[in-house]
């Protein structure tokens, strides 16, 4: 097992032809991802030969899944474009959409996940609570890798492979540094949440999602400076997950009033600050490591115990 | 992007949102000269983008335009919490009668937008939301949806705005969102938003926090942008198109992925601790590309910090090769020359990590030292900055 995204996962790449789309669909279908098809409107019916794979390229994310059974797409559109192939793919009904794209007006992230909201809703009676149409990812996230099994998005393959492991970053390149410094231990999935301030998936889904699954033994969580995610995670860590949690906190030098990077991860006031996300997790019984090298030795600890 | 209260009062009059409109100086003469124009009295406000000006001395009324000239020589120059007052805005004075608070601001934890609403206003709203909560009104505004003249009343109903106020301010409500999203703006606010003795209800100052995401389609927020305050390194970086950030150290620091760096600055700001307590300089996230001429535009900004003595190289290669790293590290070097004096610690991992090394280590720069590690290249990196003091 896995969450979201496992060995019998079919993906589609919106946006596969472009440089950026192209480079990445040669690595997952490298890394064993089954890649059925590329979205272009402008180039439907053609093939695209990736490293000697035949991909077909569809019109729609629609008519993609009606061909091929794809359940999972990963999007590169520029971030002008974002917004409206995430709603083309909740439109289509797929179940998981990654999007990779940094730079997306968060005006667009949040107008999509209203759109993905209210999908929900009519399937489901009205009810906005209940689960949206689409399990959205990102945007400005790595993706996810469930390793040997499947990998969305463009996290490296060969870092590590699979093992009791799960793992929860905003950032992508802490992902890898944590994935490579646990890599004998290896991973069930490892999901980047990505760093914007609205975001599809937040810790507290992929928290919920690992307590859930058997073959994850303990979860390491990473966060950084900015919003309240980490904060809100904590208090549901306390209530409802049950397996060992590490957790790791990025930016405690950083500033009063600037971006550090990503988009979400500004301190304002005394608000988003890395120690108030450490307090909070550790109240709720998350040891929480000064630095990646000691997050995993906390884990390694946990799991040798 | 955080703008001036003149320039979120100029979005808002662009938009129809009734504001006092006056005019900005940069000297005590311009203040009178605009004085003269607006005749009566006025009020001269220091421009600058932090809270608490008033109670700083930064806002004064003047009766006459004399008087505006001597208000603006005591603000012009003057230091609010950091900010150094460069202009003040002259604002035909106003008789206000009633206070009110209105803002719509991205609500990041409920991942829509949020209306903010108050007939309690003029004081600040932090405060307000603290001592007096049931006072201020909260109500989501489905991105989609939006906001019209109905749910504009709504939320000022909820918000106790009294009855005959509630329909010429839904107008300037409807307004104000309009603004907010023709912007892609992060947040909107008036307060006060003020019923003055005409009747008529004025945005008396403005906040607008603006998006940078979107400024690929909002070609003004370039003119918006406040390039004279703005730290002269932050301002050659953005030119390159670095990610850069100055700090107050002495480790200048590059890195890959912006929560690699900023973790990069924690693991040294630890070892620091030990080594004099030497502080990261900077944050410079080089991305994904570590391209030769990247990696020199990033070596030159960070060594043009006079406070640098040691650099931080510390890359994980996911997408990014290390050898194309470690390519661009000999090339930068010898792009600059002479002009690179401090020590670089460097590590890899990850993608061709060996190539990356085994190039540094053929390339024997004396300037260069490999570390195995995250924790061993903080630790050196540090150890360098407080013996080179």
């Amino acid at each position: 097992m896995a969450i979201f995204l496992n060995e019998k996962s079919k993906v589609i790449v919106q946006g596969m032809t472009g440089s950026e789309g192209m480079k990445h669909t040669r690595r997952m279908l490298a890394s064993g991802t089954d890649i059925v098809g590329g979205v272009n409107p402008r180039k439907a019916g053609s093939t695209v030969d990736v490293d000697g794979t035949d991909v077909a390229v569809f019109g729609s994310v629609a008519d993609a899944m009606a061909k091929t059974g794809a359940d999972v797409s990963v999007l590169f559109v520029p971030p002008a474009f974002t917004k409206d192939a995430i709603i083309e793919a909740v439109d289509a009904g797929i179940g998981l959409c990654v999007v990779i794209t940094e730079g997306v007006p968060v005006h667009d992230s949040t107008a999509a996940w209203a759109y993905n909201l209210d999908k929900g809703a009519q399937l489901n009676g009205g009810d906005r609570q209940l689960p949206p149409r689409t399990r959205i990812i990102g945007p400005n996230c790595p993706g996810l890798i469930s390793p040997g099994k499947s990998n969305a998005g463009i996290i490296p393959a060969n870092i590590t492979g699979s093992g009791p492991i799960g793992l929860v970053s905003k950032s992508g390149t802490l992902t890898y540094q944590m994935m490579f410094e646990l890599r004998d231990l290896g991973f069930s999935s490892a999901v980047g949440i990505g760093g914007d301030p609205v975001i599809g998936t937040t810790h507290i889904d992929c928290l919920q999602a690992f307590q859930d699954d058997p073959d994850t033994e303990a979860i390491v969580m990473i966060g950084e400076i900015g919003g309240d995610a980490e904060e809100r995670a904590a208090a549901y860590i306390a209530e409802h997950i049950t397996k060992p949690v590490v957790g790791y906190v990025a930016g405690f030098t950083a500033p009063e009033g600037k971006t550090m990077g990503h988009a979400g991860a500004i301190v304002s006031g005394s608000s988003g600050t890395a120690q108030a996300k450490k307090e909070a997790l550790e109240a709720a019984g998350v040891r929480v490591g000064k630095t990646p090298s000691e997050t995993a030795r906390l884990m390694r600890e946990l799991l040798s115990s | 992007m955080d703008l001036f209260e003149y320039q979120a009062k100029q979005l808002f009059a662009a938009h129809g949102v009734p504001v006092g409109l006056g005019e900005t100086a940069d000297t005590p003469e311009q203040a009178r000269a605009a004085a003269e124009r607006i005749g009566g009295v006025v009020v001269v406000k220091a421009q600058v983008k932090v809270g608490g000006r008033g109670k700083a001395g930064g806002v004064k009324l003047a009766k006459t335009p004399a008087e505006a000239e001597e208000a603006a020589r005591a603000i012009l120059g003057m230091d609010i919490k950091g900010h150094t007052v460069h202009r003040v805005l002259v604002d035909p004075g106003a008789q206000i009668e009633n206070e009110y608070y209105f803002s719509f601001l991205l609500d990041r934890s409920n991942r829509t937008f949020l209306a903010m609403a108050s007939a309690e206003g003029g004081m600040e709203i932090e405060e307000l939301a603290v001592e007096r909560p049931e006072a201020l009104a909260r109500v989501p505004i489905d991105a989609i949806a939006g906001v019209d003249k109905a749910k504009a009343t709504e939320i000022l109903t909820q918000a106790n705005f009294p009855a005959e106020v509630i329909d010429s301010t839904a107008d300037t409500v409807v307004k104000l969102w309009e603004t907010f999203v023709a912007q892609d703006a992060t947040l909107v606010e008036i307060n006060p938003l003020a019923r003055v003795a005409s009747g008529e209800v004025l945005a008396l100052d403005g906040k607008v926090s603006l998006d940078d995401n979107a400024d690929f389609r909002q070609a003004g927020n370039a003119d918006l942008e406040d390039t004279a305050a703005a730290d002269p390194l932050e301002a050659k970086a953005k030119e390159k198109g670095l990610n850069y950030v100055k700090l107050d150290g002495e480790v200048g620091i590059i890195g890959n992925g912006a929560g690699l760096v900023m973790s990069t600055l924690d693991v040294v700001a630890y070892a620091g601790e030990s080594h004099g307590g030497v502080k990261p300089a900077n944050f410079l996230d080089i991305g994904g590309g570590a391209s030769a001429e990247v990696m020199a535009n990033g070596l030159e900004i960070i060594l043009g910090d006079q406070a640098v003595r040691s650099v931080f190289v510390n890359v994980f290669g996911g997408i990014t090769a290390c050898d194309a790293v470690a390519n661009g590290i000999v090339a930068a070097l010898g792009m600059l020359g002479s002009s690179a004096t401090k020590p670089l610690v460097v590590r890899l991992d990850g993608n061709n990590v060996e190539e990356g090394r085994r190039i540094l280590t053929e390339a024997a720069h004396p300037l260069v030292t490999l570390a195995d590690t995250m924790d061993d290249g903080a630790e050196k990196a540090a150890e360098l900055a407080n013996s080179a003091k």
